[in-house]
């Protein structure tokens, strides 16, 4: 590029062009938004006000004990970030003083699930990618009955995870199948890592599909020209694998990544089902998410206050991924308008 | 055109929108109120956990053709316990009428009590107890009153194969169940089994093996008791005879399920469990081995008591009619259907002297030796707080004694009542 060869640069547009542009403009982005409303409007309903009520609600306190003359309760009221404090400090309220929780409060648990929600979200994810790469390579192949195996591969995704816990669950029966086969004696659903384990097994084979297909995708967009010329170069399979198929995979693999973590961080159902959270010493399999829906039993400001650690916990960790790993999920509407309007 | 579609969109958002908001404010229609007989009486609604046997129906039947003024609309929740609880409490928290009788698990009454969900049986609505079971009465009460009255009860029974026993006596202790473990290990399988899994089965025989021995786990203000040598040595006969396998290691993971399938294959030589088993091991081809040669004695010590009470709301507008369709709930006719077609244990001790009874369900003379003996789970308006904190710490023991270690059962114990002192404060 050389800058005798720029060409002239056309003339601007006659002024009120330019104005009936801008006005075609603010209308199109009116349209725009009146279309948008309904979506808006609905999202405002069913994500902004349970949120908001929520935050607020943990704000507050059902009660503050009972009334030993009556033996009701009596009327709770404000108190601050009480309820978070208690959460992140692992301290209860005992005779109106904050100490520390005993164990087996609920409070007590907190950090204890925040490292298993982690270990889970950790652990599922890079099991799941390796696993799901190695099976998106076999269904790129071209061979005879591929259909079949892509069809077979999503059979796991298909079934909803209550069921597919249930039938974990037996597999992992004391007396139940994969103690019979393996000729162990281990208690799946009880061992603290084995129950872990368990969990993490289930899950894997669970979601490792859904991985394994948005793998598939970014595969199919890597054109076939790039590894002929690799092949013409005379790179290796390994030099191919990390110089051509990662980098350009990349940008499917960031996003898969974060869907499947932000999936994991969340997880309930699995544990639920296949361990009740329990495992070790009773909270070896307990996620954040199962501590609130057992803290909805005993408080509901409470659990309001835990769930909302949860969501920003949750939150927290994609805005981190997106920033490091530049995932591109909001898609890049800003920079292509900047790009078109450095050209014009 | 184009305007038209938007407003149709819009529209259809809107409606969405509508929609949700109503999900979320609860059925609150079916109004019960206005019509009928005046005064507190009128058409109600009974609200109970999904009846597989279909007796309600049948009941509701009986009832309505009998009073056609006020009659009585069914509506059963799902089988899950969690989710009746949960059904019941948004009802009462947004202050509803429209349920006027309900069912509730004998754990709840406290807390509904305490949260004035429900109306005191005394004064004009109270009711006469005197016929009813002792331990089953008391599940109804809280802080001395009487919120909810007996519907139908349960309580666990000592299952044991008689076969492998000989001559031995049927144990009525806990110790001397474990004394006859020797039977069972030449026997080559496992000498006892309880509930040890981590869930509300856990408390319950948590709950018996302090109570058999003599302890108490709250006090009648819901204050933990569990400071006592008594509730020391219930816990370590447990702990002791998990670390010495007596109670199998998988038992860490039994529910009633698999407590039932382990004896039902004959895998245990003593079992507790509730008397539904009886009828299982009847029906269920894998019990076909050991179906002679089983029976069944009263639980060896004292039992927790299961079962359901049936509450006025206190939202109710027809409680004169609600409290007159609980004493046609628990007569003497309406209990004899109950274990006729729903095997529901009975709540007034005249029907286990019943002949016509005894006879065609014999386990019910060994049921009312067990229910004399038994004792609730503490009666706290704190109880699922309460119970977690039990699972939490009596879990750990047991699943550290399976595997050999020894527990510091004062220091679980200690720890067990600070939880619960910790939940009893509400956070």
């Amino acid at each position: 590029m050389t800058a005798v060869a720029a060409p002239p640069r056309s003339q601007p547009p006659k002024l009120a062009g330019r104005e009936s542009a801008e006005a075609n403009r603010r209308r199109i982005t009116r349209i725009a938004w009146m279309l948008l409303a309904p979506t808006i409007i609905a999202m405002l309903i069913v994500v902004a006000y349970p949120i908001a009520v929520s935050i607020f609600q943990s704000l507050f306190t059902d009660s503050s004990g009972i009334d030993p003359k009556t033996g009701l309760f009596t009327k709770g009221g404000f108190v601050g970030v009480q309820n978070y404090l208690n959460w992140l400090l692992q301290q209860c309220q005992i005779g109106g003083k904050s100490q520390a929780c005993p164990a087996g409060s609920p409070q007590a648990g907190f950090w204890n699930s925040v490292f298993v929600t982690f270990l889970f979200a950790v652990v599922t994810v890079a099991l799941e990618t390796v696993i799901g790469i190695w099976m998106a390579f076999i269904m790129n192949r071209d061979f005879r009955g591929r259909g079949i195996l892509r069809a077979a591969v999503l059979v796991p995704w298909a079934i909803p995870t209550a069921v597919t816990a249930k039938l974990w669950y037996f597999i992992f029966d004391p007396s139940g199948v994969l103690n019979t086969v393996l000729h162990t004696q281990i208690l799946w659903t009880s061992d603290l890592w084995a129950s872990r384990w368990a969990i993490i097994i289930a899950d894997t084979w669970k979601t490792t599909p859904f991985m394994a297909l948005l793998i598939l995708a970014g595969l199919q967009l890597i054109p076939e020209e790039t590894y002929e010329a690799a092949r013409m170069d005379g790179a290796s399979k390994i030099q191919t694998f990390f110089r051509i198929t990662v980098p350009l995979l990349k940008p499917a693999l960031v996003v898969a990544i974060l869907f499947r973590t932000l999936d994991a961080l969340r997880m309930y159902d699995l544990p639920a089902i296949l361990t009740g959270g329990g495992g070790g010493g009773g909270q070896g399999t307990t996620t954040l998410s199962i501590l609130v829906v057992q803290q909805i039993k005993q408080s509901n400001d409470s659990a309001s206050a835990l769930s909302t650690i949860t969501f920003i916990l949750i939150f927290a960790v994609a805005f981190i991924f997106i920033r490091l790993l530049g995932a591109n999920i909001t898609g890049n509407a800003e920079k292509q308008r900047k790009a078109v309007a450095k050209e014009a | 055109m184009k305007n038209a579609i938007r407003v149709a969109a819009a529209g259809a958002t809107l409606a969405l929108a509508g929609m949700s908001l109503a999900a979320c404010s609860g059925s609150s229609g079916g109004g019960t109120s206005g019509s009928g007989g005046g005064g507190d009486t009128g058409p109600i609604t009974y609200v109970q956990g999904k009846d597989t046997s279909g007796v309600v129906v049948i009941l509701a039947d009986m009832w309505n053709k009998a009073h056609p003024k006020e009659k009585v609309t069914i509506k059963q929740q799902t089988d899950q316990a969690d989710q009746q609880l949960q059904d019941l409490t948004q009802h009462f928290q947004q202050k509803l009428s429209d349920y006027d009788v309900v069912s509730t698990d004998v754990v709840w009454t406290a807390e509904f009590a305490a949260k004035q969900y429900l109306q005191p049986l005394t004064g004009p609505y109270k009711l006469d107890t005197s016929a009813f079971l002792p331990s089953v009465v008391k599940t109804g009460q809280y802080n001395g009153v009487q919120y909810a009255a007996p519907s139908s009860t349960d309580s666990q029974l000592l299952y044991y194969r008689k076969d492998l026993l000989g001559s031995t006596p049927v144990p009525k202790t806990l110790e001397e169940l474990f004394g006859t473990c020797s039977i069972a290990k030449k026997a080559g399988i496992g000498c006892y089994a309880g509930q040890y899994a981590k869930y509300e089965g856990l408390t319950v025989n948590f709950n018996e093996a302090i109570t058999s021995a003599g302890g108490t786990v709250v006090d009648a203000k819901g204050k933990p008791t569990l400071n006592t040598p008594e509730a020391q040595k219930g816990l370590q006969l447990i702990v002791d005879n998990f670390k010495n396998g007596n109670i199998p290691k998988a038992a860490v993971t039994y529910q009633e399920a698999q407590g039932l399938n382990a004896f039902e294959t004959g895998k245990l030589l003593y079992l507790t469990n509730w008397p539904y088993m009886v009828g299982d091991i009847k029906s269920n081809a894998q019990a076909a081995g050991i179906r002679s040669k089983y029976a069944i004695a009263p639980y060896p010590g004292k039992s927790a008591v299961g079962g359901h009470n049936l509450a006025i709301s206190a939202f109710s507008k027809h409680k004169k009619t609600a409290l007159k369709f609980i004493q046609f709930m628990e007569s003497p006719a309406t209990e004899k259907i109950l274990i006729d077609k729903a095997t529901l244990a009975p709540v007034r001790s005249s029907q286990y002297t019943d002949p016509s009874l005894t006879k065609a369900y014999p386990y019910l003379t060994t049921l009312k030796a067990s229910l004399d003996n038994a004792e609730a789970r503490p009666i706290t308006p704190y109880y699922n707080g309460v119970t977690s904190a039990i699972q939490n710490n009596v879990f750990q023991a047991l699943q550290s004694a399976s595997n050999g270690g020894s527990p510091d059962v004062k220091k679980v114990l200690d720890s067990t009542a600070q939880a619960i002192t910790a939940a009893s404060q509400g956070g």
